[in-house]
């Protein structure tokens, strides 16, 4: 009966979607079409775990979770203050503050450019995540650690980009800015920081994820009892996937709120650029 | 070549400062002891005793060098305390979840690119399974998937591949999607099917960003195997070296397995690297 109903959501729901998606183009049909998609695999879900009669233990019902995360709000709101404004917000903005710095120091300087980003692009590109138990352990248990891990994860992509988008000038544009009588602060302020924001916004909107990822992740080397690291293998040990998967419902919420307000934000900030512009 | 002199300048500046970092770290520790035997240490033996104590809170390169060479030259390769074992365990995983999430994320690419109700569907939640931090949900699918009998290497592979087929997506929409209007055109004037459209313009022309993602997507599935390894009790792997040296204060340990991790991703994404410019070059794009 239940996986009747779950065959016949996906079915409706896709045939749906295909409905909308042959009409012209809209912002409705845009915005439709992947909310349609979301809704018909959480019915799809719900009917299946109750069509094959799943234990609650390996995979809940949505209905289970969100239930759940209704009666544990106080947990759900403390672990998030504790793991994403603690840990992941803090870490996040020392971090790219200090890249951005970085890099306009080594844009500076030539020789640090040419020795520092092979070196940086090679850290950008190894599981960073790994000093996360080293990190716990000099800063201890407490958020202070969580931040710590996010500051090195968010810091060698966050310098390539910046450093990147600070070469993003035109000997056309430079020129002009001397004509100017512009000094180099000038040019930095005026030009070459405006100029490099696509790119600084690039690494902020990867550093968003990255630093989610790495104050969750530093909680499973050691935390107070509360965090939703810390939440999550413990509950996992205790069977609660419910709460599990309420944890992780707060955690996508609250990464894509991270990457949505980075992503409003720049559009804001780069209006000129071509990709902000509407397609018409 | 020209960078080789800044490069390693900065690799030497790196090793200075680590040795440095290393005796203002465990100073405290060498003092501590020197107080508790009434012995005043002069600056010399301070930083002797720095730089060589079994626990230190950030062991020197040379000690993580030593530690290196035990365990990864004068260790048979089978034996558990050897590094490549480990360094094997986690290789395994994360090629299998490589290639895994490679043809899962090159099949979801095609469907994107030739199927409009994909595209407008499934993108925009391609794009939002990233902003979920994945490895949250690691040690759960590791825990549930043990719980219906899948074990061993499948499960950190599934983590590896759900990191993984997110860069393959984005990069072949972008790299089938790139042959210009003209190009297509061109195609349509010979008569051209579907199918040979496909494979004669636009598989070829989606390669350098195939390459491209490819690079992120190997170094995003060692760390999704490493992360793999944290919740399952640990027993093999650099994720596993990692969490027992945290657990009993090992920090050499911990930093021989990130060393060795980190020569792991090179030499995975450098293999890449290396295939993408004697390709790209056969097709004279490079």
């Amino acid at each position: 009966m239940w996986i009747l109903l779950g065959i016949t959501a996906w079915i409706a729901g896709w045939a749906l979607n295909v409905w909308l998606a042959g009409r012209s183009a809209s912002k409705i049909t845009a915005l439709m079409v992947p909310i349609l998609f979301g809704l018909t695999l959480v019915l799809v879900w719900e009917a299946l775990v109750r069509g094959f009669g799943i234990s609650p233990v390996i995979l809940p019902p949505p209905s289970a979770i969100a239930a759940r995360a209704g009666e544990s709000g106080m947990i759900l709101w403390e672990d998030f203050v504790q793991t994403v404004i603690k840990g992941a917000l803090s870490g996040y903005v020392m971090g790219c503050a200090a890249a951005i710095v970085t890099a306009i120091v080594v844009d500076r300087f030539d020789f640090l450019r040419r020795g520092l980003l092979p070196v940086g692009n090679f850290v950008a590109a190894l599981p960073v995540i790994g000093i996360a138990p080293i990190l716990v352990m000099w800063f201890g248990f407490d958020w202070q650690s969580k931040a710590a891990v996010v500051v090195v994860m968010v810091f060698f992509p966050m310098l390539v980009n910046t450093v990147e988008g600070l070469r993003d000038t035109s000997a056309m544009q430079r020129d002009l800015m001397r004509t100017y009588a512009a000094g180099y602060w000038t040019t930095l302020v005026k030009l070459r920081l405006p100029a490099a924001m696509p790119f600084i916004f690039n690494g902020l909107k990867l550093a968003s994820t990255l630093a989610l990822i790495g104050a969750i992740v530093a909680e499973f080397f050691g935390s107070p009892i509360k965090g939703m690291g810390f939440r999550i293998s413990t509950s996992v040990g205790l069977l609660q996937l419910d709460l599990v998967w309420a944890e992780i419902v707060v955690a996508a919420i609250a990464g894509s709120a991270f990457y949505g307000g980075m992503a409003l934000l720049e559009r804001a900030v780069t209006f000129w650029h071509p990709s902000q512009r509407k397609g018409r | 070549m020209r960078n080789v002199i800044p490069v390693l300048t900065v690799v030497l500046a790196i090793v200075v400062l680590w040795y440095g970092a290393s005796v203002q770290l465990n100073k405290q520790w060498a003092l501590d002891q020197a107080a508790r035997q009434d012995r005043v240490l002069s600056t010399a033996e301070l930083v002797a005793d720095t730089w060589s104590q079994a626990k230190p809170k950030l062991p020197a390169p040379h000690q993580v060098a030593v530690e290196l060479w035990e365990t990864v030259a004068q260790k048979a390769v089978t034996s558990k305390r050897s590094l490549v074992y480990h360094a094997w365990v986690t290789l395994s995983a994360t090629l299998l979840g490589f290639a895994l999430g490679t043809a899962f994320g090159f099949l979801l690419a095609l469907g994107i690119v030739y199927l409009r109700v994909m595209d407008m569907s499934v993108m925009p939640w391609v794009i939002a399974s990233q902003t979920i931090p994945i490895l949250a949900v690691a040690p759960m699918i590791i825990v549930v998937l043990n719980a219906v009998g899948v074990s061993g290497l499948l499960p950190k592979a599934m983590i590896s591949m759900y990191l993984s087929f997110f860069p393959v997506v984005v990069g072949m929409v972008k790299g089938l999607r790139s042959p210009s209007t003209m190009q297509l055109d061109q195609m349509r004037t010979w008569s051209a099917t579907r199918r040979q459209e496909f494979l004669r313009l636009r598989l070829p022309s989606s390669l350098p960003y195939l390459f491209a993602s490819l690079k992120i997507a190997m170094a995003a599935s060692l760390v999704g195997a490493i992360v793999g390894e944290l919740p399952t009790g640990a027993v093999a792997g650099l994720g596993a070296r990692l969490l027992a040296g945290s657990y009993y204060g090992q920090t050499v340990q911990i930093w021989s397995a990130l060393i060795m991790a980190a020569a792991v991703a090179a030499a995975a994404v450098g293999l890449i690297g290396v295939i993408q410019r004697v390709t790209l070059k056969r097709m004279g794009l490079n």
